[in-house]
């Protein structure tokens, strides 16, 4: 039987309840008894806490607690939050206390926690916690981090978290023999993720059996239950962590954080369930975000444009601590080396702590930095040599006869990467297609005659996906003839419920509305990592496949005995299994689900395991690597300086398309997210360390009317690496999206000669590039 | 980020509401919101008394004064009531296009013209509009009634000039100012933010193309929406075309410009000159504002 | 000590009367108070549109609100969309279909909004469509999906007039 369901545009299963208001996000549930908490936070960059007074906060009215640290137990004030992502190469792991001790190392970070019957009342109370603070020299800039006298945390020799390195083949050689040599000096920057949900927290411990429940708006739930239980120094089976609807991740959700901890420790303190809805003042400053990489690069090529290799340095500033390892830092080298068949590479980064808000991966981590300055690379050594920019990339991809292709570099369990599959110089044709390049320079002169600039940019990437190792799945069959597909994978509006129900209901040959899917709670399902990293239709979509291919063979195996046929005469259509050519010799799914649930006193039939049930856990041991090209043409007021977006496309191939309208509204999204990096997102701090961008006045995210029209292409080159074919694509429209807008602003301001080489782009950046290009001719 | 406590007075008479004001030290007016609720959510202002106006009588009117040659606005008319009033349109053919910058059309269903010029916002739209076109204020205590000239409301950065025991109450503009055309053009960076900079001028040309008339105003680029006579000068008696117009975009640039941490003030007069001579542009093609 | 005051109001056609702290925000006092969790809170100064809601038909802020400003009044909130037999609003109906929400947090808002415009504008351009929801931010869809499904809506309901 072929794919029904697969590929197809179904109506998503998620869709009636959150189009009528009947989601239930973390903050809509309530729970009896129930008490609210709010957080006083660190109005300082970095300083000692010389005494923190509560009494007037406790007095307030409806107060049920005010928390110190060490008001939290012993277990919890013990040491720092544990490193979630371990790694050898972390010189030194820096993590926050759950409720800081006696030093503040960002604005923020939490103090104390406030306890009241309504969030109002936590607020009041709050605004009354006396904290006496010996203010400390902050770090801000990481670019001085590692020279100054500053030290992020007080006492620290320096500011350096890690060094990481990366490298193959012979790069000395490879700047010997090249006749040509650019150097880029890069500033990215990268602010917040902004889910329209902010985190939010529910803690609750039954009074009887002493299990503790926590609700969490977050990516992890497994990630939480395992380190929540072991900074309350309890067992995992006595902690239940539920994801329920979450208003979007992006990243920074799939981190532990102290207010988790602040409120599960505070439910059991308190006897009661206590609730934290972030509020977005609160996100700006204490969820993780991205910052600011500064690049250094040196590009050694030849005449025909084919580079020969790429060294050079990062300064990555991860903020005052290190909660997720160096997940995000590492994500701005693997990348490399993009698209292209590259003979040398040698770049380190520099993990370096400053007295901001702390980072970790924010949608596409730190690929997209990689990709912007490779991309920037391949632009510079175009414009050097005077040739095409996209013949420049034809000249390096790796090509559709090379794969899989060894890149010479390390994944991050030490085994060689390699790219799996794809066609990168079709990607790039087929978009420079869909956005009439070949009539863009018509279009740009008819506009230079009326005085406007058009610019056209083009960027071209590789993203790792299906990041390992695993996402599990049970399919289960009632005796009502209905799937249930159980799974640790958190869902944040991917629309995993009905991507997992297509795989299952084609292979079981239900109707999609048969299949509900349950995910994200730690007791429905024992194992699970996260949804990070574009890696759910990879991971949990291959173990459904495969746990709905043993279900499928156990009601072949049933049908065959109990009709007297041949496996192989068998289909399963419509809920039933029955003879090919025969509809009406069958039985129901719900039967066969049935007669597997035992009989008291027979013997379960065919000799079959009981129950129709499997589970599968698919592990991801390597990498399907999506691909694609990006176009964007721009306009650009030279006056003003004022960037007008008038068209983006994207050819992408993610392998198999499971869900077409998903896909797409995974890469739509996505170059939005890219957009704004490129061009609106701002997360400005002083020289002091106090963030200026607070408020969504000040941090533009993109708005509707802001944006182009976005089309996407596809070429789906199946992934050899997992049974559906599939590749991620929940990150791909963001990768390229800034080196394509930036150098379309670039193009567009050709005629002053000017280089770009720092994002976000704001109009007055735009114009003193302007100016500066002007002044130097 | 919940508002701190306050008590709530929801007058319904315009002597009432200035007896309230007389009465308290601590109080804020809530008129549309749109600006004082954010400011609350977020604890930046915890008045003692909010004083809700949305229920006093008389507020809310647009009506053409004939015997004084005056439209008069009550403080409490919505911005979308603003857009859509053709009384207003006749007046004050700007009236739509700029508010059409103010905010959302969700924030323009609450917002009143009335709070829009006591927040006093340097990039607001509406006082840069009352402004140009020389309004005059009607502001209210419990012992005294009077007049003040838009020229004369900004005292300061977000102060105007309005006690605390005092109330707008409405907004006066000319009926018949005689402008042959107008031009408001606004530079944000996504629709309906707060322009980084934005310029009005009217102009009154004569048959013969020579500018009788001009006045021009700039928002966000200084402390206060500003006025600038340089500018208007230059212009009164010049040929309305380019020439002149560049001129005054030149005149426009001189502003005393803010800065904040986005944006240099050198930033903000280049645009103060780009949008004079935007705005001179639109307002020498006539008074055609659709 | 909180201020009370008792209203009465109509919330999704049915009559509520009940005590709020007058600094409730008409957002938390639908969420909190009445239980109707489907209008969500997204930054609570009036930048993000999720919190949005009918008052008398018009599509305002509920988190730029007091409740007790809504004394009087009729609100509808994404709960009351669908028409009391469960058919949904076309809006709703052309969300699903052109996938123009993913996690569902900016949707009430987004609904709630493109329901008054469409009132209004019933034959908006997709320029009108991006303006109307230009107060609305959504971090998931890039917005294109959901212009696609207010277009679609639009056309849907300017058929309907017509048939009536």
């Amino acid at each position: 039987m072929g794919a029904r369901l697969v590929g197809a545009q179904v109506q998503r299963l998620e869709d009636p309840r959150l189009l009528t208001g009947k989601g239930q996000y973390v903050d809509d549930i309530v729970l009896p008894g129930m008490v609210q908490a709010a957080f006083v936070r660190s109005t300082h960059a970095h300083a000692r806490i010389v005494s923190i007074d509560t009494t007037a906060a406790r007095a307030m009215p409806g107060v049920r607690g005010v928390f110190t640290l060490n008001d939290l137990g012993p277990a919890v004030a013990r040491d720092r939050m544990p490193q979630t992502a371990p790694s050898p190469a972390i010189r030194r792991s820096v993590t926050q206390y759950v409720l800081a001790r006696d030093e503040v190392c960002y604005v923020g970070e939490a103090v104390v926690m406030v306890v009241a019957d309504t969030r109002h009342q936590a607020e009041d109370a709050a605004a009354r916690v006396l904290i006496d603070y010996d203010v400390l020299p902050a770090v801000v800039d990481c670019r001085a981090a590692l020279t100054g006298q500053t030290a992020a945390h007080h006492g620290a020799a320096d500011n350096l978290a890690a060094r990481l390195s990366v490298g193959f083949g012979d790069i000395e050689a490879a700047f010997r023999t090249a006749p040509h040599r650019v150097t880029l000096t890069l500033d990215q920057h990268r602010g917040v993720a902004h889910s329209m949900e902010g985190r939010a927290v529910l803690a609750a411990q039954d009074a009887v059996s002493g299990k503790l429940t926590v609700w969490s708006a977050t990516q992890s739930p497994y990630m939480v239950r395992r380190f929540l239980a072991r900074v309350l120094g309890i067992d995992e089976q006595d902690l239940r962590v539920i994801a329920p609807d979450v208003g979007g991740g992006f990243g920074p959700k799939a981190v532990f954080y102290p207010e988790e901890a602040a409120l599960a420790a505070a439910a059991v303190k308190l006897g009661r369930p206590v609730k934290w809805a972030e509020d977005r003042k609160e996100h700006f400053v204490s969820t993780t975000n991205q910052r600011d990489q500064h690049w250094q690069m040196d590009v050694a090529f030849d005449d025909t444009g084919k580079i020969h290799g790429i060294r050079g340095h990062v300064q990555h500033d991860n903020g005052a601590y290190l909660p997720y390892g160096l997940i995000l830092a590492a994500t701005s080298l693997a990348p490399f080396p993009g698209a292209y068949a590259l003979p040398a590479l040698q770049m380190t980064l520099d993990v370096i702590y400053t007295n901001t808000t702390p980072t970790s991966p924010v949608r596409g981590a730190g690929r997209p930095n990689a990709i912007f300055a490779i991309e920037r690379a391949v632009d510079r050594v175009a414009d050097h040599l005077g040739l095409d920019p996209a013949e420049v990339r034809r000249a390096n991809f790796v090509r559709a006869d090379q794969f899989p292709y060894v890149t010479g570099m390390k994944a991050r369990d030490g085994s060689p990467v390699a790219y799996d599959s794809g066609d990168y110089a079709a990607c790039l044709d087929r978009a420079l297609d869909m956005a009439d390049a070949a009539g863009f320079p018509a279009r740009r002169d008819a506009a230079r005659a009326q005085g406007r600039y058009l610019g056209i940019g083009v960027a071209s990437f590789i993203e790792d996906t299906g990041l390992g190792p695993f996402e599990g799945a049970t399919v289960r069959v009632t005796p009502k003839g209905r799937v249930t597909v159980l799974t640790g994978a958190a869902s944040q509006g991917q629309g995993h419920a009905t991507t997992l129900a297509q795989v299952v209901a084609d292979g079981l040959g239900v109707a999609l509305t048969d299949v509900t899917v349950i995910s994200a709670d730690t007791e429905r399902f024992s194992y699970g990592a996260g949804t990070i990293a574009s890696r759910i239709a990879v991971t949990a979509g291959s173990s459904a496949h495969l746990a709905a291919a043993k279900v499928r063979d156990k009601v072949l195996r049933y049908a065959s005995d109990k009709l007297e046929v041949a496996i192989g005469d068998l289909e399963l259509n419509g809920g039933f299994v029955h003879v090919a050519g025969v509809p009406e010799m069958r039985i129901s799914l719900g039967d066969v689900a049935l007669a597997l649930a035992g009989t008291v006193g027979q013997r379960v039939p065919s000799g079959l395991e009981p129950g129709l049930e499997a589970t599968a856990y698919f592990e991801s041991t390597a990498t399907p690597h999506s691909s694609g090209s990006t176009v964007a043409e721009v306009e650009v007021d030279i006056e003003t300086g004022a960037v007008t977006l008038l068209n983006h496309v994207i050819v992408h191939d993610c392998g198999k398309v499971i869900h077409p309208g998903i896909v797409d509204g995974q890469i739509t999204g996505g170059a939005v997210h890219g957009i704004g990096n490129a061009l609106f997102e701002d997360m400005l701090y002083d020289a002091e360390g106090q963030p200026v961008s607070t408020n969504f006045g000040e941090y533009l995210l993109p708005t509707a009317t802001e944006m182009p029209p976005i089309r996407i292409g596809h070429l789906e080159t199946l992934s050899p690496l997992n049974p559906l074919g599939v590749k991620g694509a929940g990150e791909s429209g963001t990768i390229p999206a800034i080196p394509a807008v930036v150098r379309a602003v670039e193009n567009a301001l050709a005629p002053f000669g000017v280089q770009i080489n720092r994002y976000p782009l704001n109009p007055e950046r735009v114009v003193n590039l302007i100016d500066a290009s002007r002044g130097k001719t | 980020m919940k508002s701190a406590g306050f008590r709530y007075h929801d007058p319904q008479r315009i002597d009432d509401l200035l007896s309230l004001l007389g009465r308290f030290e601590d109080a804020k007016i809530l008129a549309g919101g749109q600006s004082l609720m954010p400011m609350m959510n977020m604890r930046f202002v915890q008045p003692e008394h909010v004083i809700d106006i949305n229920g006093v009588q008389g507020l809310d009117g647009i009506h053409a004064d004939a015997a004084a040659g005056k439209l008069r606005i009550g403080a409490m008319v919505r911005q979308k009531t603003l857009m859509q009033s053709a009384a207003l349109r006749a007046a004050c053919p700007m009236v739509p296009q700029a508010v059409a910058h103010v905010g959302h059309f969700q924030t323009r269903a609450r917002g009143t013209i009335g709070g829009s010029l006591c927040h006093l916002d340097p990039a607001a739209e509406l006082p840069l509009v009352m402004l140009l076109h020389d309004a005059v204020l009607t502001v209210q205590s419990a012992t005294e009634v009077h007049q003040v000239d838009m020229a004369d409301w900004a005292l300061a950065y977000m102060l105007p000039a309005i006690s605390p025991d005092e109330a707008l109450i409405e907004v006066a503009l000319p009926l018949a100012p005689g402008w042959t055309g107008s031009g408001f053009v606004e530079f944000a960076r996504r629709h309906g933010d707060f322009a980084i900079a934005s310029a009005g001028c009217l102009l009154d040309v004569d048959d013969r193309n020579i500018i009788r008339r001009a006045a021009i105003a700039v928002g966000g680029v200084a402390q206060v929406p500003t006025r600038l006579p340089e500018a208007e000068a230059l212009l009164v008696g010049q040929p309305a075309s380019a020439p002149a117009f560049a001129a005054a975009s030149d005149a426009a640039r001189k502003i005393d410009a803010l800065s904040d941490a986005y944006y240099t003030a050198a930033y903000r007069q280049r645009l103060a000159g780009v949008l004079v001579e935007r705005a001179l542009g639109q307002a020498s093609k006539g008074t055609d504002h659709g | 000590m909180d201020d009370i005051r008792h209203i009465a109001l109509t919330v999704n056609g049915q009559p509520v009367e009940c005590d709020t702290p007058v600094r409730l925000h008409l957002g938390d006092f639908l969420r909190g108070i009445l239980g109707l969790t489907g209008t969500h809170l997204g930054c609570e100064h009036g930048a993000c549109g999720a919190c949005t809601v009918l008052v008398d038909g018009e599509a305002v802020r509920s988190c730029l609100m007091l409740a007790v400003q809504a004394n009087g009044r009729q609100i509808t909130t994404i709960e009351g969309l669908a028409d009391p037999d469960g058919t949904l609003h076309p809006l709703q109906q052309a969300f699903a279909e052109k996938h123009g929400l993913q996690c569902g947090y900016c949707t009430p808002g987004m609904l709630t909004s493109l329901a008054a415009f469409l009132r209004d504008t019933p034959d908006p351009t997709e320029t009108q469509v991006r303006d109307a929801i230009s107060g609305n931010l959504c971090r998931c869809t890039g917005y294109q999906p959901i212009v696609e499904a207010a277009l679609l809506a639009a056309a849907r309901m300017r058929q309907t007039e017509g048939v009536r």
